[in-house]
């Protein structure tokens, strides 16, 4: 009885729980909503301005001849043919080191002291600057040669290759089911059968994409390519001597006052991008379909 | 009896039988056997290789430093002067722009990456519109360095430039923003044009933190009645902490070493000005612009060591980031 007695305390109590949001609450939702979304808006914009951009300026001046011709007669022949020397010398090097280190990683003790060390030096070496690399190569090999080369080039993007290989390779590898490895070893499979025809041959799809996004990365570099390949305004002599690049060409011509070099590295930068941003959506849209299904 | 002889007989079962002896469940020889020993050792070898990469880098590097780190020591750290002709050099100029310009980067790149990192994470928009976001951010971390560089100079910089000069102009009492006539290449756009680059980095490991906080911290704040940002700010910010933490120097490793856009922006001055709109210099830039043309000696000596520094600098930074990652993860477990 004696609650009935109170009944009016409770029913405001009751309207303040069924009441919407008090002011300040609702102002701070819609005040935290506006600032989130602003900032993501914020972080779009350079993108997208980024694209268009580069494609408004850098189609104007483009020649389908300027394939063919080096930087002396306004083209980037030399620059795309060296990108391809420089990141084909770093993928020889850095694929079969990447790829077997990923199989030690996911098949060899996934968990003892040795796999941690390597898992956590390679992903130390992935943060390495990398311009610092390019110390490394110039060290390594341009000291040694005694010129700035296509080989010194390639050495440095395949340190930097290196560790994102290894790191896509284990996590393509650890997606493969244990029953698979369990089903193979018991129809009498080594080590060796099992990881090369059933692990490798399923995750090799993965394994791709991870290759696919090395490769991207190494295209786009420029820090270490300065002072390995350096750069020649014309067709390179040889592995062993200065070699163009797209990146480098773009870095040291961005500032010419020549209008038709200028004009060119707008469209070199089109070709670039467009190499660069390929790669990358192809294979982000294969593992993103891969991961769905999995799940 | 029935019993004791069926354990006679499961016992008997574990035993090898000794009695035939050609039976090997284990190869000792033949082809197969020696492809899985060599493979093994491929293996070992090559993983080997990719640890030694790492200590051989660290090796060269110092090496290759050796004639400055003779000639300058320690002092080197606190060095002002860089003086080709003289040969005198000091890393003190270059060691403050670069940490400056990465500590603008994360101040701009943190609240904007953990505000990515919610709307692509939490529930405000449809599933594949919150996807299709985060590829888009991400997508900043594949466009090359150099292509950034140049857009700035080009597109940002003139967009930029006014609101700098007001800024210069009208809050002159600042010492930060204490410049006469700044032109647009210099420090604070360096520090914004690093801040686009490391955010997708740190938008999408900050997403993966709040992805993996368990689901039912969150339902736990919206049954006691709190609202969506009540529960972000006092739940999912404080469990995801030390994974934010983490992004953030992973974020700041990257900033360290980005070379590139920050030479072509930051204006290539070597001094020390507390005013964001000086030009200024980092450690990369020097490399990126001195590198190839120094004499050998002592300038690549200390080209080198400067190397050295931002090695040991993101080393430090990569590590701690490593380790809190580890530790978090283990935690989780």
């Amino acid at each position: 009885m004696s609650n009935y007695q109170k009944s009016e305390i409770d029913e405001s109590l009751t309207a303040e729980l069924y009441s919407p949001l008090p002011t300040n609450r609702k102002l701070f939702t819609y005040g935290m909503n506006a600032i989130a979304f602003g900032f993501t808006g914020l972080a779009l914009i350079p993108l997208l301005s980024i694209l268009w951009e580069i494609f408004k300026r850098g189609i104007s001046g483009f020649k389908p001849e300027m394939f063919v011709k080096s930087v002396i007669d306004y083209g980037f022949g030399n620059a795309i043919l060296g990108t391809i020397t420089v990141v084909a010398i770093a993928s020889l090097l850095s694929i079969p080191v990447g790829i077997l280190t990923g199989i030690f990683l996911a098949e060899f003790g996934q968990s003892n002291f040795t796999a941690h060390s390597v898992r956590f030096i390679t992903t130390i070496l992935a943060g390495v600057p990398s311009i610092v690399v390019g110390i490394f190569a110039y060290g390594v090999i341009v000291l040694v040669t005694k010129s700035f080369s296509a080989i010194a080039g390639g050495f440095a993007l395949a340190a930097i290759m290196l560790p994102v290989i290894v790191l896509t390779t284990e996590e393509a590898l650890k997606l493969i089911p244990t029953d698979q490895r369990l089903a193979s070893a018991a129809l009498g499979g080594t080590r060796f059968q099992t990881t090369f025809r059933i692990v490798v041959t399923s995750a090799l799809p993965g394994i791709t994409t991870g290759i696919l996004l090395a490769v991207a990365r190494a295209t786009g570099e420029t820090a270490p390519l300065l002072f390995t390949a350096l750069f020649s305004l014309d067709w390179s002599a040889g592995l062993l001597s200065p070699t163009a690049s797209l990146p480098v060409l773009i870095f040291n011509l961005y500032n010419d006052p020549n209008p038709e070099k200028n004009q060119l590295v707008w469209t070199t930068s089109i070709i670039l991008l467009g190499l660069v941003l390929c790669v990358s959506v192809f294979s982000r849209l294969i593992t993103s379909n891969r991961k769905i299904k999995n799940n | 009896m029935a019993n004791s002889s069926e354990s006679d007989n499961f016992n008997s079962s574990l035993q090898p039988n000794y009695s035939d002896e050609h039976i090997e469940l284990i190869a000792k020889d033949g082809m197969n056997f020696w492809f899985n020993q060599g493979f093994t050792w491929l293996v070992y070898v090559f993983a080997t290789i990719t640890v030694l990469v790492l200590f051989s880098m660290s090796w060269v590097i110092f090496d290759e430093a050796k004639p400055a780190i003779i000639q300058f020591g320690i002092g080197f750290l606190w060095g002002n002067d860089w003086d080709t002709g003289n040969q005198v050099f000091g890393a003190l100029p270059y060691i403050y722009g670069t940490l400056v310009s990465s500590a603008i980067a994360i101040l701009f790149a943190v609240p904007i990456g953990i505000a990515v990192a919610l709307v692509t994470s939490e529930n405000f928009l449809p599933q594949s519109v919150q996807t299709t976001l985060g590829f888009i951010v991400e997508l900043i971390a594949a466009i090359p360095s150099v292509i950034i560089g140049l857009w700035s100079i080009f597109i940002f910089i003139p967009v930029l430039e006014p609101l700098q000069k007001w800024l210069a102009s009208n809050f002159k009492w600042i010492p930060l923003l204490n410049s006469q006539d700044p032109v647009g290449t210099n420090m604070l756009t360096a520090g914004i044009i690093l801040a686009i680059m490391i955010l997708p980095t740190m938008a999408a490991i900050t997403r993966d933190v709040f992805i993996a906080t368990p689901k039912e911290l969150r339902t736990a704040s919206m049954a006691l009645g709190s609202t969506r940002w009540e529960t972000i700010f006092r739940v999912l910010l404080p469990a995801g902490f030390s994974g934010i933490v983490s992004a953030a120097m992973l974020a700041l490793g990257r900033a360290l070493g980005e070379t590139m856009a920050v030479t072509m922006v930051i204006g290539n001055s070597a001094q020390i000005s507390a005013s964001l709109l000086d030009p200024a210099y980092t450690i990369p830039a020097v490399l990126a612009n001195e590198f190839a043309e120094a004499e050998p000696g002592l300038h690549i000596g200390a080209l080198s060591y400067l190397g050295l520094i931002l090695f040991a600098l993101t080393l430090m930074v990569n590590m701690g980031a490593g380790l809190l990652v580890q530790w978090v993860s283990k935690k989780n477990r």
